[in-house]
Formats: structure tokens, C-alpha cells, sequence
């Protein structure tokens, strides 16, 4: 269905998208015939070391839990050097809590709770990048806890609430609709045109083709 | 210990402990993290990249430059950034041409340290919605047919008014090595890159009914991810490992790199392992903690990505002095992440009027164009600055016009007036800055910055 939409906004508005929708035709034409055959077919282990991405609908979440309460004594012991005692940031490292409400003032405090759009960003984040120089060491049951330990923080849950693969989905976090724009521009507009923003030049005319 | 010095390392360290677990964390051979090298080490400094006065064979097997150039080398960013990642910038003021020498391009890196990657081990892995998930080997991939393209890269956040302030909180602690060309500027550099079209391998793959999206996945520490419009991935991208006639050097991303064609600079993937055809964005922490401009009625845009019309003029600024009233010529780069470079005006009169810059050729798409302009200086102060149009009739704006372009970009539009006092008193990065730079040049020669230095700032730590 997107693709359909994609290939007619194309078609109506731009001739220089040509290559790509030829690519895209070809890529379903081909779908039983590689060009090349170089590469081979990933091993079972491959395809899981690299499929641990988190997207907003949660697919790729793992098994476990953990609640806030669960999540403090972690927190203090690998994250609080970076991030304070209380998520307050150490700078220029971020800070995790507050500043709810604050976005449309002059004085807005961007952090993980009065900005963050979705609570997958946090556990994705956390789980691939967290903490500092022991990347990936963590358990998916202390991701979900410290993931429930900085919303509990920033008063999103509850101390107690539980986070696993289906709760993690149901939080609503502050932000969620303050992004724009909805959904992501995913194809350009017109001659290649990603960011239709900038000013045009008094008096151009395009050159003739 | 003079009492410049223990401010500024005093400034560094306020970190607190994270500062030493950084600085720590990325093993130089002497040491020392860039974010330690202060003016007192440029001895240090000189010798990099340096032919010996009597060489020896081998140190003539891969050539170093003369001693006397030996000034010339990348600038580390303002602030304490430089903790979080290496920061590299490129010194502009002293390019030439059109392509930056992979040694003086700049670095962001959002991980810790400077990955090391055999080539032997490192695999691609394509997956998702494909109808066969394929893994290529470095060996493999050279198998295939490639492309050499010259493209700039620009970090999203170059020219932000963030880097101004971190510029000048440097300069109150007693940092002398830092000027605006490099430190709010410098993180843009231009490079042929050799490698396959990211087209043909999703081919290979074949790319399944659905899929509109594609996340890319690095194997450096923080296994930096990001969403790519599938639209972009079919159309320019490359998955490179050629930068300027050698392999990509290992803060760019040795041994392969995604290159995405002028859109900003976090997309191009280093080290990248993996893509996984999608059929959303995923919504990373960097697609939306950062690298978002926040408006001042409190929404953001996110998901931005072509690098606007631009231009800079590299000589004079700001760490030049001109001897005296004479000829000079003005030369600078322009680029943009549509298109070719079709214009380039500069005014050596404040603005009043504007003349059309020669450009180098061949002019590239998404690629610096080198501008020059022959300029007799009469010894009385002015104001040159220059200003970009790209073959689509995009054109650079004043930093007013930016914050009226920002201010239409809200319904019902927001003021001007209201965009700059935001930028003013928010702490916040701005992300796709392209305003004219304006050089203010003094009747004693010197060179200052006159775009940023007009707004106000607010004295708080970022």
C-alpha cells in the first residue's frame, strides 16, 4: 500500500524519480533473480546478532521485566556517574528527568521525559549504547527496570509498575505528539526536493533542459 | 601554572568523574584525548604528519608533509563535546580546492573511542523485508561494480549558534587555538568516495512489497543506528570504502561506510554492519533526543534531512590578518545537498551590492564547489560575506531570513523576531544551519566574525 502510494506521487510529479522507481519495479521483478550472486545467506546466529533494533512497535523486544524499584540500585551503581543521583545530568552528559511542561517557553529543558516521543527510545537506546564503555552488557530484565526506574522518575509510571515487552508499549509518554512531521517525510516532493524550506532566488529561472 | 591554563582545564574538568572516565577511554599512543591538548602542547602537534628533515626510506613509503606545514591540522571542537566522542574539526581557512585530504577531515563521533576493525572479519549483512537476506564479505563487496562520487558531508549541527556559544564560553576560559571558521564551522569536508551503489545490493536482495524504510547499523561501540528513507537508499547511496584514493581512514569509518548524498551528516553510517528493510522510521534516540529543532511553541521537526543551499568564504577569516590595502583574492566553498552549485554572489561592501564569484569546475551535486573572487582592499573597514544558489534557485539566507524560514514552517507561522529570541535563550542545538557568515574586516587587517556575534546569549553551561 506505501509502496503503491510512493510509485503514484512519483509518477504525477517528477520525471527525475525515474531511476528510482525503475529500481524499485526492478528489485520486485528480480525478487527470484540476483544480478550478481555474490554474498551468501546469513547464518541463523548472524541474523539475530544483527536484528536487535527496537522500533516504536516493539517487535524485536525481548522476554523480561523490571520496575523502577528494581532499577534504582542499577541506576546508582552504573548510570548515576554520568547522569546524577536523581537523572539531573551532569553536563555535557544528559539529563534524564524534568522539565515537563516546559517545551513551549523560553527556557525549555529537553530530557528524556518531557521529550522523548515514544518509551522504546529509551529502552532501545539504552540497551544498544548504555552504559558508557560497557555497551550491551546489561540484561534485558535491567533495561526494562532502568527504562522504568527514569519514567518513574520523571512521574510517567508508577515505582511499582512493571515494564516487559507489552507494558513498555502502553506508555504514554508526554511528547508523543510533539514531532512533525506525521508520519516522517519518507519520499521526496519534487526534483529531488527532501526539505521544500529554503528561499528562491529572486528572478531564477530553470535552466533550460 | 598560569592561571589561563587551570581555568581551562578547570572548564574541561568540570564534568566531574565522566570527564576522566572519557578522556581515559580513548587510548592515543601518547596518552593523551584530544580534549587534553591545549596550546601548551603544539610541539606536539607540529610533528604530526611530518616528513623528518633527513628521511629515511621507509619514512618515505607513504609520504608525510613538510615541517613547515605542520601547523596545519584539525582543530578539536569547543566545549566539553570533545568528552562524548571524538571531535575533529576541519581547519576551512586553510583549504584549497574542492576536496578535503582525508587526513584533515573532520570526526563526530557519538561513541567512545576510535574502533579498529580488521576487514577480514567485517561483514554487511542485508535483512528485513527482502526476499533473501544476504552477508558480504569486504572481499566480496570489492567484487561488484562500483562508483567514485564526490560528496560533501556536513554534521547536522554545523553552524549552529550551540557552537558559537561553546566557541565563545572557550574563549572567556582562556582557549586560544579556537576560531569561527573552524569551531562553529568546521565540521563539513569534501571527499571522492569509492564504493557500491546501496541500490544494487538491496537488489541482490530484493526488496520486499511494504518496505519504505531502511535501518542502518554501525559496529562501533555505540553500534550508531540510523532510519533511511528507502526512496534515498535507491536513489544515491553508497556503501563505501574508497575516501580520496585509499581506503577510508578509521575515524571515517574503516572499513565501509554508508555515503548518503547530502543529507546530513549522522546518516552516513560508519562502520556499518547492517541493513534492515523496514516499513517505519524506528525512532532512535538520535531521531529525536537529538538532532530535532525544537520551535518555540513547543513542537519539533524531526527526520530533517537535505543540507541546505550554502557558502562560506575561507580566505580571509577570522584567524587571518591582511598585511595591508592591496589585492587579495577571495575564495571560499559552497555546496548543497540538492543539486549543483549553479551561483555564487559576494559582496565585499556590507551587502550593499553583489557580484558574481567564479566557480571551479567541474561543479559536482552535493559536492563543494570552490568559489573565487578578485577583491582590491582599500584599507577601510567593511564587511564580505558571500551567498550560495543551487541549480533548483535555492538560495542561502541571511540569519534572519533563517529564522523567518523557521517561523513559516509552524501554522499559523510563528515571527522572526520570536524564532531569534528562542535561539537566544533556549538550551538547545539547531540543526541544518545555512546562513550567510558575514566577516567584519578591520582597518588593522584583523578579521572578526559579524553574524553570530549580533545575537545575544545567555551565559549558562550546554
Amino acid at each position: 500500500m506505501r509502496r503503491t502510494a510512493l510509485l503514484n506521487s512519483t509518477i504525477s510529479i517528477c520525471d527525475f524519480l525515474l531511476p528510482v522507481m525503475v529500481l524499485l519495479a526492478c528489485s520486485a521483478a528480480m525478487a527470484q533473480s540476483p544480478t550478481y550472486k555474490v554474498g551468501r545467506t546469513p547464518t541463523a546466529a548472524e541474523l539475530h546478532e544483527w536484528d536487535k533494533l527496537v522500533g516504536s512497535d516493539g517487535k524485536e523486544l525481548p522476554p523480561g521485566s523490571g520496575s523502577a524499584k528494581e532499577g534504582a540500585p542499577i541506576y546508582a551503581a552504573k548510570c548515576a556517574v554520568c547522569h546524577g543521583k536523581n537523572g539531573e545530568g551532569i553536563p555535557p552528559f544528559r539529563r534524564l528527568v524534568g522539565g515537563i511542561g516546559t517545551l513551549n517557553t523560553p527556557t525549555p529543558k529537553i530530557t528524556v521525559g518531557s521529550y522523548a516521543p515514544f518509551a522504546t527510545t529509551i529502552w532501545e537506546y539504552i540497551n544498544r549504547a548504555m552504559p558508557r564503555l560497557a555497551e550491551r552488557t546489561l540484561s534485558p530484565d535491567e533495561v526494562y527496570a532502568l527504562t522504568a526506574w527514569v519514567l518513574y522518575k520523571n512521574d510517567i509510571i508508577k515505582e511499582t509498575d512493571v515494564l516487559d515487552k507489552n507494558t513498555l508499549l502502553e506508555v504514554q509518554m508526554p511528547n508523543r505528539n510533539g514531532f512533525y512531521p506525521v508520519p516522517p517525510q519518507a519520499t521526496p516532493d519534487k526534483d529531488r526536493s527532501w526539505f521544500p524550506y529554503w528561499n528562491q532566488a529572486p528572478g531564477w529561472k530553470p535552466a533550460a533542459k | 601554572m598560569n592561571s589561563k591554563k587551570s581555568d581551562r582545564r578547570g572548564f574541561l574538568k568540570g564534568s566531574a568523574a565522566l570527564a576522566g572516565l572519557a578522556v581515559g577511554a580513548i587510548p592515543f599512543a601518547n596518552g593523551k584525548a584530544l580534549a587534553e591538548i591545549s596550546p601548551e602542547d603544539s610541539t606536539f602537534i607540529k610533528k604530526q604528519g611530518v616528513t623528518p628533515d633527513e628521511p629515511n626510506i621507509q619514512d618515505l613509503l607513504y609520504g608525510g608533509r613538510s615541517r613547515f606545514e605542520g601547523e596545519v591540522y584539525r582543530v578539536h571542537s569547543p566545549g566539553a563535546l570533545a568528552l562524548v566522542g571524538l571531535r575533529n574539526l576541519t581547519p576551512l581557512h586553510e583549504t584549497m580546492g574542492a576536496i578535503t585530504p582525508a587526513s584533515l577531515h573532520y570526526t563526530v563521533a557519538r561513541g567512545l573511542g576510535l574502533p579498529n576493525i580488521d576487514p577480514r572479519e567485517h561483514t554487511l549483512i542485508i535483512h528485513g523485508m527482502v526476499e533473501r537476506p544476504l552477508i558480504f564479505t569486504m572481499e566480496e563487496l570489492k567484487r561488484l561494480p562500483s562508483v567514485s562520487r564526490v560528496h560533501f558531508l556536513e554534521c547536522t549541527g554545523n553552524s549552529g549558534l550551540y557552537h558559537y556559544r561553546q566557541h565563545v564560553m572557550d574563549q572567556k576560559a582562556g582557549r586560544t587555538d579556537q576560531h569561527v571558521i573552524t569551531s562553529v564551522h568546521g565540521r563539513t569536508s569534501c571527499s571522492e568516495w569509492t564504493g557500491v551503489p546501496l541500490s544494487l545490493l538491496l537488489k541482490e536482495a530484493g526488496v520486499q512489497k511494504g518496505a519504505s524504510w531502511i535501518v542502518a547499523e554501525g559496529g562501533d561501540r555505540e553500534r550508531h543506528a540510523k532510519s533511511l528513507q528507502l526512496a534515498k537508499a535507491m536513489d544515491d547511496v553508497i556503501v563505501a570504502y574508497g575516501q580520496n584514493g585509499e581506503a577510508i581512514r578509521r575515524e571515517q569509518g574503516y572499513p565501509l561506510r554508508l555515503v548518503v548524498p547530502g543529507f546530513q551528516g549522522v546518516c552516513n553510517v560508519k562502520y556499518v554492519r547492517s541493513i534492515k528493510l523496514v516499513d517505519k522510521p524506528y525512532y532512535f534516540q538520535i531521531e529525536t533526543m537529538n538532532y530535532t529543532d525544537l520551535h518555540p511553541d513547543g513542537k519539533a521537526k524531526w527526520y530533517e534531512t537535505q543540507v541546505g543551499p550554502k557558502s562560506l568564504i575561507t580566505f580571509p577569516s577570522d584567524p587571518h590578518k591582511l598585511p595591508g590595502r592591496g589585492f587579495y583574492e577571495i575564495s571560499g566553498i559552497a555546496w548543497a545537498g540538492r543539486g549543483k552549485i549553479s551561483r555564487v554572489e559576494v559582496s565585499t561592501d556590507g551587502g550593499r551590492t553583489w557580484k558574481d564569484a567564479n566557480l571551479q569546475q567541474p561543479i559536482f551535486s552535493k559536492a563543494w564547489t570552490r568559489f573565487r573572487h578578485p577583491w582590491n582592499w582599500d584599507g577601510a573597514e567593511t564587511q564580505i560575506m558571500s551567498r550560495a544558489t543551487n541549480e533548483y534557485g535555492n538560495i542561502q539566507p541571511t540569519i534572519m531570513e533563517l529564522a523567518k524560514l523557521w517561523g513559516d514552517d509552524r501554522t499559523p507561522p510563528l515571527p522572526a523576531t520570536q524564532i531569534v529570541s528562542f535561539w537566544e535563550t533556549a538550551e538547545m542545538s539547531t540543526y541544518l544551519n545555512n546562513p550567510i557568515q558575514i566577516w567584519k574586516v578591520n582597518q588593522d587587517g584583523s578579521i572578526q566574525d559579524a553574524t553570530y556575534s549580533t545575537l545575544k546569549f545567555y551565559d549558562f553551561h550546554l
